[in-house]
């Protein structure tokens, strides 16, 4: 049975190594800052006691005031799911560090978020367009886009 | 002295007897093998998750059927299920055994498309497709019997099932249940030791299971892995503790272990099938839900192992009678991340080869 | 029977004076469309049976709509054909891209025109038959390299590039095969092997059957070895820039040579038209060759085909060493077996060579089955990685 890891003590353990990273947790959710997402990318891949070695999906999700980026890890050793967040509060050019090279399945999941939400991730390799051909203007999935 | 060569771009697709749908490969050959590869995508993206944020919770089931076509039943099992996560709404026992039975059935057809499509890249002609399509409608027909759709079912809502099985089904499905070993078999001895199928598929395309955990592969091409992973066992869902079922894995990773594995999974299913018919109770297919649900706000994220993988969805819910936000993680977008790792250093022949045993659909990566 | 010979006494005894001198090139084109009509007939009635087959095959019917059960189908496909523009490119060739098809087609013909049917052959008592037939078609890999030049196109040529060095690699063990047969019958001449052969060649020569019918069917490119049509999509084949009748001479030119090589091989193999008496020879010949189309057909419809490397691996590795050990086999048994006075070997001699040929058959291709095969590659029983453990209970 797939566990959840308790959030609390994943804030702990995130905590104990990089003080800086955590902003917030409840029950389920780890909340992350944005600069410190690749550096507890590394530790949550790493860290033995974690072992999130797969990363199964990077969504983006459009609240007007910020674009909260949303991790859904698993670790297939210990059968145990957690669920990372950043927040990305500014509206212009949101960037976040790009986890590429700590998972490489990020790498087609970033290229989306940036094609339909445009958040650009720092430090990927081919940050194009692609599900949307190159010249489209905006982000579709934007609440801000109307056609 | 050496010969002065340049490599050459040839452009596969967008339309192509070998890809599975619309889709786009720039490839970069040095003489006979492969160099680069670049995957072009998007041909067929339709905004399933921007439509999605404007129909209520019910409508976004017809938009789920068409993700990923050949396994609409899988679509719309992990689309409720997140809705069920999010809304905190229970399945009666018959609802649940009946969504088991629409899932495994879909898989069966959706592995015998794939397989069928892949056997006729390896060039039988047609033949062996026409084989498992042979089967494949048996498969639709029973479909039909359940919900009055053959290809994009629309079966299951929030709560359960949208109907019960009539009476004719279950011989139906008796008749299925005791021809389709036959087939199988029939399929598998065709191939499984044909000189030249391992010749063309035996260590070709090989995937080490380090790089595929690390690039989110799931489904049979993890399994073909040999990683013991399958989401039916590891978090069972529905009524999938309550049956016996073994989740098979390849050894080496190649092209020929992932078809085994589609194959062995199809008996499988027809193990879960039989069980599921046995088992199977009385009551109501449904619960009692509102027609515009709304589910409290918060998200949740739901996950099942459709046939090319883990799909899942991630609603956000604002208290509106549509999801704030649909994102759908779709096992063949995350399966082609390995693409240009897999191809590059073969030959021109097995590039559809290899991209046919990973199975891709095209719905389903596009969205 | 219907030859040259007595085609053309018949026109020098018919025809009036002035015009008899005539009578050579008048008996030529006549005999030449009888062959060409009755060939292309039966390629076009050839085609129909090919879809039909196929379609009971892959549990679908074939073509249905034209005529009784299809037959005007190839009616139709014609008319198709002739109706569509006949494009050629700006850039291409004129003079080598119009001929190459013609050429890829002539030599069916000439092959046909040589085959015994009877007492004789269209073309007479040729008695180079063998040596005939093996260079005619030896033109149509020209042809096929010519199309894939005259073409201009990068893709059209790297396919015809492809086919003319699988199509080379094939000659050799084909023409060893076929002399195999001519070391036995001592004659180079179609009908001599017809009348050599008391018991037929296919039993007496096992592994030189299978060796010809395989690397025939390279030759033809069919499946298992149809890399060429199926690189059409890829790579781009030769026939990439042929549109309208250009391409249906082509298509004939293909569906052409599984008659043509069915014929051959009924005569060096199967014994052509000897048969039991009540029935014709030529109802026997087309009994014969027949069967060879069907087991064509047959395998066409079921196995998939080969890579490129492995196609030529095949040929040189496999092929080629069997279709040598056939003729040592054979002319050490020649050696052995044969009258010293006359050269003449009984009914006897062929039924004790036929035992141990096929010995040595299925020892040789055994073997060969075992080095190059894939046996070494069955599956294993597989072991679950450690990176999953689906039955953790973590905390």
């Amino acid at each position: 049975m797939t566990t959840q890891i308790g959030a609390a003590r994943l804030a702990a353990h995130v905590h104990s190594a990089l003080s800086e990273a955590i902003v917030e947790h409840d029950e389920r959710d780890v909340w992350v800052r944005p600069e410190s997402m690749d550096g507890v990318a590394r530790l949550l891949k790493d860290d033995p006691k974690l072992d999130f070695a797969f990363l199964v999906s990077i969504t983006a999700v459009d609240y007007v005031e910020y674009f909260e980026i949303v991790y859904h890890l698993l670790s297939m050793r210990r059968n145990q799911r957690a669920v990372v967040k950043t927040r990305c509060y500014d509206r212009e050019e949101p960037t976040v560090p790009s986890v590429v090279d700590v998972w490489q399945g990020a790498d087609l999941q970033e290229r989306e978020i940036w094609d339909l939400m445009g958040v650009r991730f720092d430090g990927h390799p081919n940050m194009k367009r692609i599900l949307l051909w190159e010249d489209f203007p905006g982000h579709p999935l934007r609440k801000d886009f109307l056609r | 002295m050496a010969i002065d060569t340049k490599p050459i771009t040839i452009n596969v697709g967008p339309q192509h007897p070998s890809t599975h749908g619309v889709f786009r490969l720039r490839v970069t050959f040095d003489g006979e093998t492969v160099v680069d590869v670049e995957p072009v995508f998007g041909y067929l993206h339709r905004g399933t998750e921007k439509l999605a944020e404007e129909r209520s919770y019910v409508q976004i089931v017809t938009l789920t059927d068409r993700l990923d076509y050949t396994s609409s039943m899988t679509n719309n099992q992990a689309y409720v299920r997140a809705v069920e996560k999010l809304a905190g709404l229970e399945v009666p026992e018959r609802g649940m055994y009946l969504r088991v039975i629409g899932a495994e059935l879909q898989r069966i057809a959706s592995h015998l498309v794939s397989t069928g499509f892949f056997l006729q890249e390896l060039g039988t002609f047609v033949t062996l497709l026409m084989y498992c399509f042979r089967d494949r409608e048996r498969i639709l027909d029973l479909f039909e019997m359940l919900c009055g759709a053959r290809v994009t079912v629309s079966y299951m809502r929030p709560g359960g099932v949208f109907q019960d099985a009539p009476e004719d089904f279950w011989p139906a499905l008796d008749v299925f249940l005791n021809e389709m070993p036959g087939y199988i078999d029939d399929l598998e001895g065709l191939i499984s030791d044909n000189e030249i199928v391992l010749a063309r598929t035996r260590d070709v395309g090989v995937l080490s299971p380090e790089f595929a955990i690390d690039c989110s592969v799931t489904g049979p091409n993890l399994r073909g892995s040999s990683v013991h992973w399958d989401l039916r066992k590891a978090d069972p869902y529905e009524v999938y503790d309550r049956v016996d079922f073994e989740v098979p894995i390849g050894s080496r990773g190649d092209c020929f272990d992932r078809y085994m594995v589609r194959i062995q999974e199809m008996r499988q299913s027809l193990r879960i099938l039989e069980q599921c018919r046995d088992q199977i109770p009385e009551g109501p297919v449904r619960t009692e839900v509102p027609y515009f649900i709304r589910p409290p706000a918060g998200d949740a994220y739901a996950a099942v192992e459709a046939p090319r993988g883990e799909l899942g969805f991630y609603l956000v819910s604002e208290r509106g009678i549509a999801p704030y936000r649909c994102k759908i993680r779709s096992p063949s977008y995350m399966n082609l991340t390995v693409l240009r790792d897999v191809l590059v250093g073969w030959r021109m022949a097995d590039l559809v080869i290899i991209f046919g045993s990973i199975d891709v659909n095209m719905g389903e990566v596009d969205r | 029977m219907l030859d040259f010979l007595s085609v053309l006494d018949f026109f020098k005894d018919n025809l009036p004076d002035p015009l008899d001198r005539l009578a050579y090139p008048i008996a030529g084109m006549t005999l030449a469309m009888i062959v060409i009509n009755a060939v292309v007939m039966s390629t076009a009635l050839y085609t129909w049976f090919e879809r039909r087959v196929l379609g009971r095959f892959q549990s679908r019917r074939g073509p249905n709509r034209w005529g009784p059960f299809g037959l005007l189908q190839p009616m139709a496909d014609v008319v198709k054909l002739l109706a569509k523009e006949d494009i050629i490119p700006d850039t291409a060739d004129k003079p080598a891209f119009t001929i190459a098809p013609i050429l890829l087609l002539v030599p069916m013909f000439l092959v046909f025109a040589v085959i015994p049917f009877g007492a004789d052959s269209f073309l007479g008592r040729l008695n180079v038959g063998v040596l005939f037939i093996l260079g005619v078609t030896g033109v149509s890999t020209l042809a096929i390299f010519m199309a894939g030049w005259a073409s201009r196109n990068k893709y059209a040529m790297f396919g015809a590039i492809r086919a003319v060095a699988m199509l080379i690699s094939y000659e050799v063990p084909m023409a060893l095969a076929v002399t195999g047969v001519v070391v036995l019958a001592g004659s180079m001449s179609l009908l001599g092997i017809v009348g050599a052969q008391s018991v037929p060649y296919f039993l007496v020569q096992p592994l030189g059957f299978f060796v010809f019918m395989t690397a025939a069917a390279a030759e033809m490119s069919r499946a298992p070895f149809d890399m060429i049509e199926a690189e059409s999509e890829l790579g781009g084949g030769y026939i990439t820039e042929y549109a309208g009748m250009k391409f249906g001479i082509l298509q004939l030119a293909e569906f052409m040579a599984p008659l043509a090589t069915a014929a051959v091989a009924t005569v060096l193999f199967l014994g052509g038209t000897s048969g039991f008496d009540p029935i014709p020879g030529q109802l026997w010949f087309l009994a014969k060759a027949f069967a060879l189309v069907f087991l064509m057909l047959w395998v066409r419809a079921t196995w998939p085909r080969l890579r490129v490397d492995q196609i030529m691996g095949f040929a040189w590795k496999a092929l080629l060493p069997l279709a040598l050990l056939n003729m040592f086999v054979v002319a050490i048994e020649l050696v052995v077996l044969q009258d010293s006075d006359t050269g003449a070997i009984t009914r006897g001699d062929l039924w004790a060579m036929a035992a141990v040929n096929w010995v040595i058959a299925v020892v040789a291709i055994v073997i060969t089955a075992n080095v190059l095969g894939q046996r070494r590659l069955r599956p294993e029983t597989p072991v679950p990685s450690p990176l999953a453990n689906m039955a953790a209970e973590a905390d």
